[in-house]
Protein backbone atom coordinates (compact mmCIF):
# COMPACT_ATOMS: atom_id res chain seq x y z
CA UNK A 1 0.00 0.00 0.00
CA UNK A 2 1.36 3.66 -0.76
CA UNK A 3 1.74 6.06 1.83
CA UNK A 4 -0.30 8.34 4.00
CA UNK A 5 -1.99 11.10 2.01
CA UNK A 6 0.52 13.93 1.97
CA UNK A 7 -0.66 16.68 4.20
CA UNK A 8 2.78 17.74 5.00
CA UNK A 9 5.04 20.29 3.13
CA UNK A 10 8.26 18.08 0.99
CA UNK A 11 10.57 21.29 2.57
CA UNK A 12 9.35 21.51 6.11
CA UNK A 13 6.58 20.22 8.60
CA UNK A 14 4.45 22.87 7.72
CA UNK A 15 1.03 22.11 6.77
CA UNK A 16 1.19 20.94 2.79
CA UNK A 17 -1.63 24.31 0.99
CA UNK A 18 -0.18 23.73 -2.37
CA UNK A 19 -0.41 20.47 -3.97
CA UNK A 20 0.71 19.68 -7.61
CA UNK A 21 1.76 17.20 -10.12
CA UNK A 22 4.26 17.80 -12.31
CA UNK A 23 5.16 15.89 -15.50
CA UNK A 24 9.10 15.91 -16.31
CA UNK A 25 10.23 14.34 -19.30
CA UNK A 26 7.18 11.61 -18.56
CA UNK A 27 8.30 11.35 -15.04
CA UNK A 28 5.13 11.92 -12.94
CA UNK A 29 6.14 14.27 -9.70
CA UNK A 30 4.26 14.99 -6.63
CA UNK A 31 4.68 18.15 -4.85
CA UNK A 32 3.24 19.11 -1.69
CA UNK A 33 4.38 22.60 -0.33
CA UNK A 34 2.95 24.86 2.29
CA UNK A 35 2.32 28.34 1.44
CA UNK A 36 5.93 29.91 2.20
CA UNK A 37 7.83 27.13 0.12
CA UNK A 38 5.18 27.11 -2.95
CA UNK A 39 5.34 30.80 -3.51
CA UNK A 40 9.55 30.23 -3.48
CA UNK A 41 9.49 27.32 -5.32
CA UNK A 42 6.91 27.49 -8.38
CA UNK A 43 10.08 30.28 -9.52
CA UNK A 44 12.84 27.93 -9.09
CA UNK A 45 11.04 25.06 -10.72
CA UNK A 46 9.88 27.20 -13.35
CA UNK A 47 13.31 28.28 -14.13
CA UNK A 48 14.83 25.21 -13.87
CA UNK A 49 12.45 22.37 -16.02
CA UNK A 50 9.11 23.84 -17.41
CA UNK A 51 7.70 21.34 -20.11
CA UNK A 52 6.66 23.17 -23.31
CA UNK A 53 3.04 23.43 -23.27
CA UNK A 54 3.10 24.92 -19.86
CA UNK A 55 5.63 27.34 -20.66
CA UNK A 56 2.88 27.95 -23.60
CA UNK A 57 -0.18 28.40 -21.23
CA UNK A 58 1.90 30.82 -18.84
CA UNK A 59 2.66 32.97 -21.88
CA UNK A 60 -1.32 33.55 -22.72
CA UNK A 61 -1.75 33.88 -19.42
CA UNK A 62 1.11 36.37 -18.64
CA UNK A 63 -0.43 38.26 -22.25
CA UNK A 64 -4.07 38.00 -20.60
CA UNK A 65 -2.75 40.07 -17.34
CA UNK A 66 -4.12 36.81 -15.18
CA UNK A 67 -1.68 35.90 -12.54
CA UNK A 68 0.29 32.65 -13.26
CA UNK A 69 -0.96 29.71 -10.74
CA UNK A 70 -0.30 26.17 -10.85
CA UNK A 71 -2.95 23.40 -11.08
CA UNK A 72 -4.23 22.11 -8.03
CA UNK A 73 -5.14 18.41 -8.41
CA UNK A 74 -6.93 15.82 -6.59
CA UNK A 75 -4.06 13.12 -5.62
CA UNK A 76 -6.62 10.21 -4.96
CA UNK A 77 -9.03 10.51 -8.15
CA UNK A 78 -7.21 13.04 -10.31
CA UNK A 79 -9.83 15.87 -10.43
CA UNK A 80 -8.24 19.22 -10.77
CA UNK A 81 -9.21 22.28 -9.49
CA UNK A 82 -10.30 23.67 -12.85
CA UNK A 83 -12.54 20.54 -13.52
CA UNK A 84 -14.25 21.39 -10.89
CA UNK A 85 -14.98 24.45 -11.49
CA UNK A 86 -16.27 23.20 -14.68
CA UNK A 87 -18.52 20.88 -13.59
CA UNK A 88 -19.13 22.21 -9.87
CA UNK A 89 -18.79 18.27 -8.69
CA UNK A 90 -16.43 17.16 -6.59
CA UNK A 91 -14.51 14.01 -8.23
CA UNK A 92 -14.20 12.24 -4.77
CA UNK A 93 -14.45 12.70 -0.98
CA UNK A 94 -10.82 13.57 -0.89
CA UNK A 95 -11.14 16.87 -3.49
CA UNK A 96 -12.58 18.57 -0.10
CA UNK A 97 -8.63 18.10 1.58
CA UNK A 98 -7.28 18.93 -2.05
CA UNK A 99 -8.85 21.91 -2.55
CA UNK A 100 -9.33 23.38 0.59
CA UNK A 101 -7.53 26.34 0.32
CA UNK A 102 -9.49 27.36 -2.80
CA UNK A 103 -12.92 26.09 -1.76
CA UNK A 104 -13.07 28.25 1.29
CA UNK A 105 -14.05 31.21 0.21
CA UNK A 106 -16.34 30.01 -1.89
CA UNK A 107 -18.22 28.09 0.61
CA UNK A 108 -18.09 31.02 2.66
CA UNK A 109 -20.61 32.39 -0.02
CA UNK A 110 -22.64 29.45 -0.76
CA UNK A 111 -23.40 28.94 2.81
CA UNK A 112 -23.81 32.24 4.50
CA UNK A 113 -20.46 32.40 5.82
CA UNK A 114 -20.30 29.00 7.30
CA UNK A 115 -16.95 26.99 6.59
CA UNK A 116 -17.03 23.99 9.45
CA UNK A 117 -19.80 21.53 10.44
CA UNK A 118 -22.07 22.13 12.80
CA UNK A 119 -24.68 19.35 12.31
CA UNK A 120 -24.93 15.35 12.85
CA UNK A 121 -21.85 13.57 13.57
CA UNK A 122 -22.52 9.71 12.67
CA UNK A 123 -23.48 7.67 15.27
CA UNK A 124 -21.05 4.98 14.69
CA UNK A 125 -17.83 7.19 13.89
CA UNK A 126 -17.07 5.49 10.54
CA UNK A 127 -13.92 4.80 8.49
CA UNK A 128 -11.23 6.96 9.93
CA UNK A 129 -10.71 9.92 7.26
CA UNK A 130 -7.10 8.31 6.53
CA UNK A 131 -8.15 5.31 5.83
CA UNK A 132 -11.17 6.88 3.73
CA UNK A 133 -8.46 8.22 1.61
CA UNK A 134 -6.11 5.09 1.76
CA UNK A 135 -9.72 3.53 0.23
CA UNK A 136 -10.47 5.61 -2.45
CA UNK A 137 -6.44 4.88 -3.76
CA UNK A 138 -6.63 1.17 -3.44
CA UNK A 139 -10.10 1.53 -5.47
CA UNK A 140 -8.39 3.56 -7.74
CA UNK A 141 -5.64 1.21 -8.41
CA UNK A 142 -8.09 -1.45 -9.10
CA UNK A 143 -9.68 0.60 -11.64
CA UNK A 144 -6.53 0.87 -13.23
CA UNK A 145 -5.52 -2.55 -13.29
CA UNK A 146 -9.20 -3.47 -14.86
CA UNK A 147 -8.58 -0.84 -17.44
CA UNK A 148 -5.20 -2.39 -18.34
CA UNK A 149 -6.49 -5.78 -18.27
CA UNK A 150 -4.28 -6.58 -16.17
CA UNK A 151 -6.56 -9.73 -13.98
CA UNK A 152 -3.57 -10.76 -11.87
CA UNK A 153 -3.24 -7.54 -10.20
CA UNK A 154 -6.69 -6.47 -10.33
CA UNK A 155 -7.66 -9.48 -8.09
CA UNK A 156 -4.96 -9.06 -5.89
CA UNK A 157 -6.09 -5.62 -5.15
CA UNK A 158 -10.01 -6.49 -5.24
CA UNK A 159 -8.57 -8.80 -1.82
CA UNK A 160 -6.76 -6.59 -0.54
CA UNK A 161 -9.59 -3.99 -0.67
CA UNK A 162 -11.86 -6.30 0.95
CA UNK A 163 -9.20 -6.97 3.49
CA UNK A 164 -8.85 -3.46 4.37
CA UNK A 165 -12.82 -2.65 4.30
CA UNK A 166 -13.24 -5.82 7.09
CA UNK A 167 -10.45 -4.78 9.21
CA UNK A 168 -11.93 -1.13 9.32
CA UNK A 169 -15.62 -2.18 10.18
CA UNK B 1 -41.22 -4.13 -15.33
CA UNK B 2 -44.58 -3.01 -13.74
CA UNK B 3 -45.54 -0.82 -10.11
CA UNK B 4 -48.97 -2.27 -9.76
CA UNK B 5 -48.86 -0.78 -5.73
CA UNK B 6 -47.85 2.24 -7.21
CA UNK B 7 -50.46 3.78 -9.29
CA UNK B 8 -53.72 2.67 -7.71
CA UNK B 9 -53.98 4.90 -4.80
CA UNK B 10 -51.90 8.66 -4.81
CA UNK B 11 -49.40 8.99 -2.00
CA UNK B 12 -49.67 9.75 1.49
CA UNK B 13 -48.41 13.61 0.75
CA UNK B 14 -51.46 13.88 -1.62
CA UNK B 15 -54.09 13.30 0.97
CA UNK B 16 -54.68 16.98 1.72
CA UNK B 17 -54.43 16.79 5.32
CA UNK B 18 -52.71 17.64 7.55
CA UNK B 19 -51.14 21.25 9.42
CA UNK B 20 -52.29 24.05 7.29
CA UNK B 21 -53.27 21.86 4.12
CA UNK B 22 -54.97 24.57 2.59
CA UNK B 23 -51.80 26.05 1.57
CA UNK B 24 -48.96 23.74 2.24
CA UNK B 25 -49.69 20.56 0.08
CA UNK B 26 -46.57 18.54 1.25
CA UNK B 27 -43.24 18.86 3.55
CA UNK B 28 -40.20 17.18 2.61
CA UNK B 29 -36.59 16.58 3.61
CA UNK B 30 -34.08 15.01 1.54
CA UNK B 31 -30.31 13.96 2.59
CA UNK B 32 -27.38 13.82 0.89
CA UNK B 33 -25.30 10.90 1.35
CA UNK B 34 -21.82 8.97 0.08
CA UNK B 35 -20.25 6.21 0.09
CA UNK B 36 -16.47 6.30 2.35
CA UNK B 37 -14.06 5.00 0.00
CA UNK B 38 -15.38 5.40 -3.59
CA UNK B 39 -14.97 8.51 -5.89
CA UNK B 40 -18.19 10.17 -6.53
CA UNK B 41 -21.16 9.19 -8.96
CA UNK B 42 -19.57 11.59 -11.54
CA UNK B 43 -16.31 10.29 -11.45
CA UNK B 44 -16.73 6.48 -10.84
CA UNK B 45 -16.41 4.21 -13.18
CA UNK B 46 -18.98 1.47 -14.57
CA UNK B 47 -18.02 -1.20 -12.22
CA UNK B 48 -17.71 1.02 -9.10
CA UNK B 49 -20.87 2.48 -10.17
CA UNK B 50 -22.64 -0.88 -10.16
CA UNK B 51 -20.17 -1.92 -7.27
CA UNK B 52 -22.14 1.13 -5.24
CA UNK B 53 -25.50 -0.12 -6.39
CA UNK B 54 -24.99 -3.55 -5.52
CA UNK B 55 -23.73 -2.80 -2.38
CA UNK B 56 -26.41 -0.08 -1.14
CA UNK B 57 -28.82 -2.74 -3.11
CA UNK B 58 -27.78 -5.75 -0.65
CA UNK B 59 -27.57 -3.31 2.58
CA UNK B 60 -30.76 -1.01 2.47
CA UNK B 61 -32.51 -4.30 2.02
CA UNK B 62 -31.06 -5.91 5.19
CA UNK B 63 -31.80 -3.20 7.41
CA UNK B 64 -35.03 -2.54 8.85
CA UNK B 65 -35.42 -0.10 5.67
CA UNK B 66 -36.57 -2.81 3.83
CA UNK B 67 -39.63 -3.49 5.55
CA UNK B 68 -42.01 -3.21 2.86
CA UNK B 69 -39.67 -1.38 0.39
CA UNK B 70 -39.73 -1.66 -2.70
CA UNK B 71 -36.47 -1.72 -4.94
CA UNK B 72 -36.93 -0.66 -8.07
CA UNK B 73 -33.92 -0.84 -10.73
CA UNK B 74 -34.13 2.45 -12.94
CA UNK B 75 -31.95 1.05 -15.94
CA UNK B 76 -33.77 -1.91 -15.92
CA UNK B 77 -37.18 0.19 -15.82
CA UNK B 78 -39.34 1.07 -18.77
CA UNK B 79 -39.39 4.94 -19.61
CA UNK B 80 -42.86 5.10 -19.05
CA UNK B 81 -42.29 3.67 -15.29
CA UNK B 82 -39.83 6.31 -14.46
CA UNK B 83 -42.07 9.28 -15.50
CA UNK B 84 -44.15 8.07 -13.40
CA UNK B 85 -41.72 8.29 -10.15
CA UNK B 86 -40.87 11.45 -11.22
CA UNK B 87 -44.82 12.60 -11.36
CA UNK B 88 -45.34 11.33 -8.32
CA UNK B 89 -42.03 12.60 -6.64
CA UNK B 90 -40.30 9.55 -5.55
CA UNK B 91 -37.24 10.10 -8.17
CA UNK B 92 -35.56 13.62 -9.84
CA UNK B 93 -35.69 14.29 -13.37
CA UNK B 94 -32.17 13.81 -13.58
CA UNK B 95 -32.24 10.38 -12.39
CA UNK B 96 -34.85 9.09 -14.71
CA UNK B 97 -33.12 10.82 -17.86
CA UNK B 98 -29.82 9.59 -16.77
CA UNK B 99 -28.20 7.64 -19.79
CA UNK B 100 -28.57 3.79 -20.20
CA UNK B 101 -24.96 3.13 -18.87
CA UNK B 102 -25.58 4.42 -15.42
CA UNK B 103 -26.32 2.16 -12.81
CA UNK B 104 -29.02 3.44 -10.45
CA UNK B 105 -31.85 2.49 -8.41
CA UNK B 106 -34.36 3.51 -5.70
CA UNK B 107 -35.66 2.24 -2.71
CA UNK B 108 -39.52 3.16 -2.17
CA UNK B 109 -40.51 2.88 1.33
CA UNK B 110 -44.43 1.28 1.22
CA UNK B 111 -46.76 4.37 1.75
CA UNK B 112 -44.50 5.98 -0.42
CA UNK B 113 -43.33 8.54 2.83
CA UNK B 114 -40.01 8.06 2.24
CA UNK B 115 -37.19 7.15 -1.35
CA UNK B 116 -33.59 6.28 -1.37
CA UNK B 117 -32.38 7.47 -4.55
CA UNK B 118 -29.03 5.35 -5.42
CA UNK B 119 -26.34 6.49 -7.85
CA UNK B 120 -28.31 10.08 -8.87
CA UNK B 121 -25.43 13.20 -8.37
CA UNK B 122 -25.12 10.94 -4.96
CA UNK B 123 -24.50 7.65 -3.94
CA UNK B 124 -27.62 7.99 -1.85
CA UNK B 125 -30.26 10.64 -1.78
CA UNK B 126 -32.59 10.02 1.43
CA UNK B 127 -36.16 11.73 1.25
CA UNK B 128 -39.41 11.78 3.29
CA UNK B 129 -42.48 13.26 2.16
CA UNK B 130 -45.55 14.14 4.20
CA UNK B 131 -49.03 15.70 3.64
CA UNK B 132 -49.25 19.22 4.79
CA UNK B 133 -47.13 21.04 7.08
CA UNK B 134 -45.10 17.98 8.74
CA UNK B 135 -41.62 19.46 8.93
CA UNK B 136 -40.67 18.21 12.39
CA UNK B 137 -42.59 14.17 11.68
CA UNK B 138 -40.62 14.39 8.48
CA UNK B 139 -37.23 15.04 10.21
CA UNK B 140 -38.28 12.34 12.79
CA UNK B 141 -38.52 9.71 10.42
CA UNK B 142 -35.70 10.90 7.67
CA UNK B 143 -32.78 10.95 10.77
CA UNK B 144 -34.39 7.22 12.01
CA UNK B 145 -34.09 5.91 8.33
CA UNK B 146 -30.61 7.94 8.20
CA UNK B 147 -29.59 5.88 11.43
CA UNK B 148 -30.84 2.72 9.74
CA UNK B 149 -28.94 3.09 7.01
CA UNK B 150 -26.16 4.22 8.52
CA UNK B 151 -25.62 1.05 10.44
CA UNK B 152 -24.61 -1.04 7.35
CA UNK B 153 -23.20 1.15 5.32
CA UNK B 154 -19.86 4.03 5.96
CA UNK B 155 -20.47 7.39 4.70
CA UNK B 156 -17.98 10.01 3.89
CA UNK B 157 -17.27 12.17 6.51
CA UNK B 158 -14.83 14.68 7.92
CA UNK B 159 -15.38 16.34 10.92
CA UNK B 160 -14.40 19.65 9.36
CA UNK B 161 -16.94 19.33 6.13
CA UNK B 162 -19.34 17.07 8.12
CA UNK B 163 -20.93 14.48 5.12
CA UNK B 164 -19.29 14.77 1.70
CA UNK B 165 -20.99 15.16 -0.97
CA UNK B 166 -20.70 16.06 -4.94
CA UNK B 167 -21.29 19.33 -5.11
CA UNK B 168 -20.14 21.70 -2.47
CA UNK B 169 -23.72 23.33 -2.44
CA UNK B 170 -24.89 20.51 -0.11
CA UNK B 171 -22.09 19.82 1.86
CA UNK B 172 -22.27 19.60 5.40
CA UNK B 173 -25.40 18.54 7.12
CA UNK B 174 -26.37 17.33 3.50
CA UNK B 175 -30.22 18.70 4.48
CA UNK B 176 -32.56 19.80 2.06
CA UNK B 177 -36.16 20.79 3.56
CA UNK B 178 -38.53 22.37 1.49
CA UNK B 179 -42.13 22.76 0.96
CA UNK B 180 -44.39 22.68 -1.74
CA UNK B 181 -46.97 25.41 -1.41
CA UNK B 182 -50.34 26.17 -3.00
CA UNK B 183 -50.06 30.59 -3.40
CA UNK B 184 -52.86 31.21 -6.19
CA UNK B 185 -53.91 34.39 -4.18
CA UNK B 186 -50.61 35.89 -4.26
CA UNK B 187 -50.24 35.20 -8.13
CA UNK B 188 -53.45 37.05 -8.86
CA UNK B 189 -52.72 39.59 -6.81
CA UNK B 190 -49.22 40.42 -7.97
CA UNK B 191 -47.23 39.78 -4.84
CA UNK B 192 -46.20 37.03 -5.06
CA UNK B 193 -42.39 38.64 -6.96
CA UNK B 194 -42.50 40.08 -4.09
CA UNK B 195 -42.50 37.13 -1.37
CA UNK B 196 -39.69 35.75 -3.86
CA UNK B 197 -37.53 38.40 -3.55
CA UNK B 198 -37.85 38.49 -0.01
CA UNK B 199 -37.69 34.82 0.68
CA UNK B 200 -34.21 34.95 -1.81
CA UNK B 201 -33.05 37.42 0.99
CA UNK B 202 -33.70 34.79 3.39
CA UNK B 203 -31.25 32.58 1.56
CA UNK B 204 -34.01 30.54 0.08
CA UNK B 205 -34.38 28.63 -3.60
CA UNK B 206 -37.83 29.43 -4.85
CA UNK B 207 -39.02 27.48 -7.87
CA UNK B 208 -42.17 26.50 -9.52
CA UNK B 209 -43.30 22.87 -8.72
CA UNK B 210 -43.09 22.29 -12.65
CA UNK B 211 -41.13 23.71 -15.63
CA UNK B 212 -38.13 25.25 -14.02
CA UNK B 213 -37.79 29.27 -14.31
CA UNK B 214 -40.69 29.31 -15.83
CA UNK B 215 -43.66 30.48 -14.74
CA UNK B 216 -45.02 27.89 -11.32
CA UNK B 217 -47.98 25.79 -13.40
CA UNK B 218 -50.99 25.13 -10.26
CA UNK B 219 -49.43 28.12 -8.90
CA UNK B 220 -47.24 25.57 -6.71
CA UNK B 221 -43.91 26.52 -5.60
CA UNK B 222 -41.12 24.95 -3.62
CA UNK B 223 -39.33 26.80 -1.14
CA UNK B 224 -36.35 25.44 0.23
CA UNK B 225 -32.92 26.30 2.29
CA UNK B 226 -29.83 26.65 0.63
CA UNK B 227 -27.30 26.60 3.30
CA UNK B 228 -25.65 23.71 4.95
CA UNK B 229 -23.02 24.38 6.29
CA UNK B 230 -21.73 25.70 9.10
CA UNK B 231 -25.69 24.95 10.83
CA UNK B 232 -26.96 22.66 12.20
CA UNK B 233 -29.97 20.65 11.04
CA UNK B 234 -31.90 21.56 13.68
CA UNK B 235 -31.30 25.53 13.20
CA UNK B 236 -31.90 25.21 9.65
CA UNK B 237 -35.38 23.28 10.53
CA UNK B 238 -36.36 25.54 13.02
CA UNK B 239 -35.90 28.63 10.99
CA UNK B 240 -37.60 27.17 8.29
CA UNK B 241 -41.07 25.82 10.09
CA UNK B 242 -40.76 28.51 12.72
CA UNK B 243 -40.27 31.75 11.22
CA UNK B 244 -40.37 31.17 6.67
CA UNK B 245 -43.11 29.40 6.05
CA UNK B 246 -45.68 30.83 8.60
CA UNK B 247 -44.88 34.12 7.23
CA UNK B 248 -45.17 33.51 3.81
CA UNK B 249 -48.60 31.28 4.50
CA UNK B 250 -49.77 34.33 6.03
CA UNK B 251 -49.00 36.00 3.09
CA UNK B 252 -51.47 34.35 1.06
CA UNK B 253 -53.82 33.56 3.79
CA UNK B 254 -53.84 38.02 3.44
CA UNK B 255 -54.08 37.99 0.02
CA UNK B 256 -56.88 35.73 -0.12
CA UNK B 257 -58.92 37.71 1.70
CA UNK B 258 -57.98 40.64 0.13
CA UNK B 259 -59.41 39.30 -3.15
CA UNK B 260 -62.61 37.94 -1.09
CA UNK B 261 -63.31 41.25 -0.01
CA UNK B 262 -62.08 43.93 -2.66
CA UNK B 263 -63.00 41.47 -5.90
CA UNK B 264 -65.26 39.09 -4.96
CA UNK B 265 -67.18 39.16 -8.42
CA UNK B 266 -63.54 38.17 -10.28
CA UNK B 267 -62.74 35.97 -8.16
CA UNK B 268 -65.72 34.29 -8.15
CA UNK B 269 -65.76 34.26 -11.81
CA UNK B 270 -62.28 32.95 -11.82
CA UNK B 271 -63.39 29.87 -9.74
CA UNK B 272 -66.93 29.02 -11.36
CA UNK B 273 -65.14 29.44 -14.97
CA UNK B 274 -62.57 26.67 -13.99
CA UNK B 275 -65.43 24.59 -12.74
CA UNK B 276 -67.36 24.87 -15.78
CA UNK B 277 -64.43 23.97 -17.98
CA UNK B 278 -63.35 20.96 -15.87
CA UNK B 279 -66.19 19.18 -15.61
CA UNK B 280 -67.16 19.74 -19.53
CA UNK B 281 -64.06 20.17 -21.21
CA UNK B 282 -63.42 17.37 -23.93
CA UNK B 283 -59.96 18.12 -25.34
CA UNK B 284 -57.59 19.63 -22.48
CA UNK B 285 -53.70 19.93 -22.04
CA UNK B 286 -51.63 19.53 -18.55
CA UNK B 287 -50.80 23.14 -18.53
CA UNK B 288 -55.01 24.44 -18.40
CA UNK B 289 -56.14 21.74 -16.45
CA UNK B 290 -53.26 23.02 -13.62
CA UNK B 291 -54.34 26.72 -13.89
CA UNK B 292 -57.84 25.50 -13.28
CA UNK B 293 -57.23 23.16 -10.37
CA UNK B 294 -55.49 25.84 -9.14
CA UNK B 295 -58.34 28.50 -8.67
CA UNK B 296 -60.97 25.23 -8.22
CA UNK B 297 -58.97 24.86 -5.07
CA UNK B 298 -58.39 28.37 -3.94
CA UNK B 299 -62.07 28.29 -4.37
CA UNK B 300 -62.75 25.39 -2.46
CA UNK B 301 -60.46 26.32 0.53
CA UNK B 302 -62.39 29.86 0.76
CA UNK B 303 -65.93 28.34 0.84
CA UNK B 304 -67.02 29.80 -2.28
CA UNK B 305 -67.59 26.46 -4.11
CA UNK B 306 -68.81 22.70 -2.35
CA UNK B 307 -68.94 20.65 -5.99
CA UNK B 308 -65.63 18.84 -5.32
CA UNK B 309 -63.72 18.46 -1.97
CA UNK B 310 -60.01 19.06 -1.77
CA UNK B 311 -58.27 15.15 -2.06
CA UNK B 312 -60.15 14.56 -5.17
CA UNK B 313 -58.43 18.37 -6.35
CA UNK B 314 -55.18 17.26 -5.08
CA UNK B 315 -55.29 13.47 -6.80
CA UNK B 316 -56.35 15.48 -10.61
CA UNK B 317 -52.58 17.53 -10.11
CA UNK B 318 -51.51 14.29 -9.96
CA UNK B 319 -53.55 11.47 -12.14
CA UNK B 320 -53.67 14.14 -15.42
CA UNK B 321 -49.92 14.50 -15.70
CA UNK B 322 -48.95 11.78 -18.77
CA UNK B 323 -47.38 9.46 -17.04
CA UNK B 324 -50.56 8.72 -14.63
CA UNK B 325 -52.26 9.11 -17.25
CA UNK B 326 -51.17 6.47 -19.70
CA UNK B 327 -51.23 4.08 -16.66
CA UNK B 328 -54.62 4.62 -15.67
CA UNK B 329 -55.84 3.86 -19.33
CA UNK B 330 -53.48 0.99 -19.70
CA UNK B 331 -51.61 2.33 -22.66
CA UNK B 332 -49.52 4.25 -24.48
CA UNK B 333 -50.55 7.27 -26.04
CA UNK B 334 -49.80 10.42 -27.82
CA UNK B 335 -50.54 13.87 -26.72
CA UNK B 336 -53.61 14.43 -29.00
CA UNK B 337 -55.12 10.72 -27.51
CA UNK B 338 -53.96 11.75 -23.97
CA UNK B 339 -55.66 15.37 -24.13
CA UNK B 340 -58.83 13.46 -24.97
CA UNK B 341 -58.11 10.95 -21.86
CA UNK B 342 -57.58 13.80 -19.48
CA UNK B 343 -60.63 15.61 -20.22
CA UNK B 344 -62.58 12.48 -19.65
CA UNK B 345 -60.98 11.57 -16.43
CA UNK B 346 -61.43 15.10 -14.66
CA UNK B 347 -65.04 14.71 -15.82
CA UNK B 348 -65.35 11.48 -14.55
CA UNK B 349 -63.65 12.66 -11.03
CA UNK B 350 -65.56 15.76 -10.82
CA UNK B 351 -68.76 13.31 -10.90
CA UNK B 352 -69.76 15.09 -14.89
CA UNK B 353 -69.77 11.71 -16.16
CA UNK B 354 -71.36 8.64 -14.78
ZN1 LIG C 1 7.36 24.29 3.86
ZN1 LIG D 1 -10.69 13.59 -5.57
Amino acid sequence: MDAPVKDKCDKCDKKASFHSVEIVKGQKTEINLCEVHAAQESKVAKAVHTPINELLSSFVKAQSGQPVTEEALCGECGQTFSQFRETSLMGCPSCYAAFEEKLTPMLERIHEGGTHHLGKIPKRSGVAEQKQAALLRMRKQLAEAVAAENFELAARLRDEVRRFEEQTT
Amino acid sequence: MTLPRITEHAGEWLRGAGPNSEIVISSRVRLARNLAGFPFVNRASLRQRQEVRDRCHERIMDSRVRLGALWVDLAESTDLDRMLLVERHLISRQHAQAGPDLPRAVAIGEDETFAIMVNEEDHLRIQVLRSGMQMAEAFEQINRLDDLVEEKLDFAYTRRFGYLTACPTNVGTGIRVSVMLHLPALKLTGEIDKVKRAARDMHLAVRGLFGEGSDALGDLYQVSNQTTLGRGESEILNDFQSTVVPQIISYEQQARQALARQRSAQLDDKIWRAWAVLSNARVIGTEEVMGLLSHLRLGVNLGRIDMVDIRTINELFLLTQPAHLQKLTGREMDPAARREARAELIRRRLGAVR
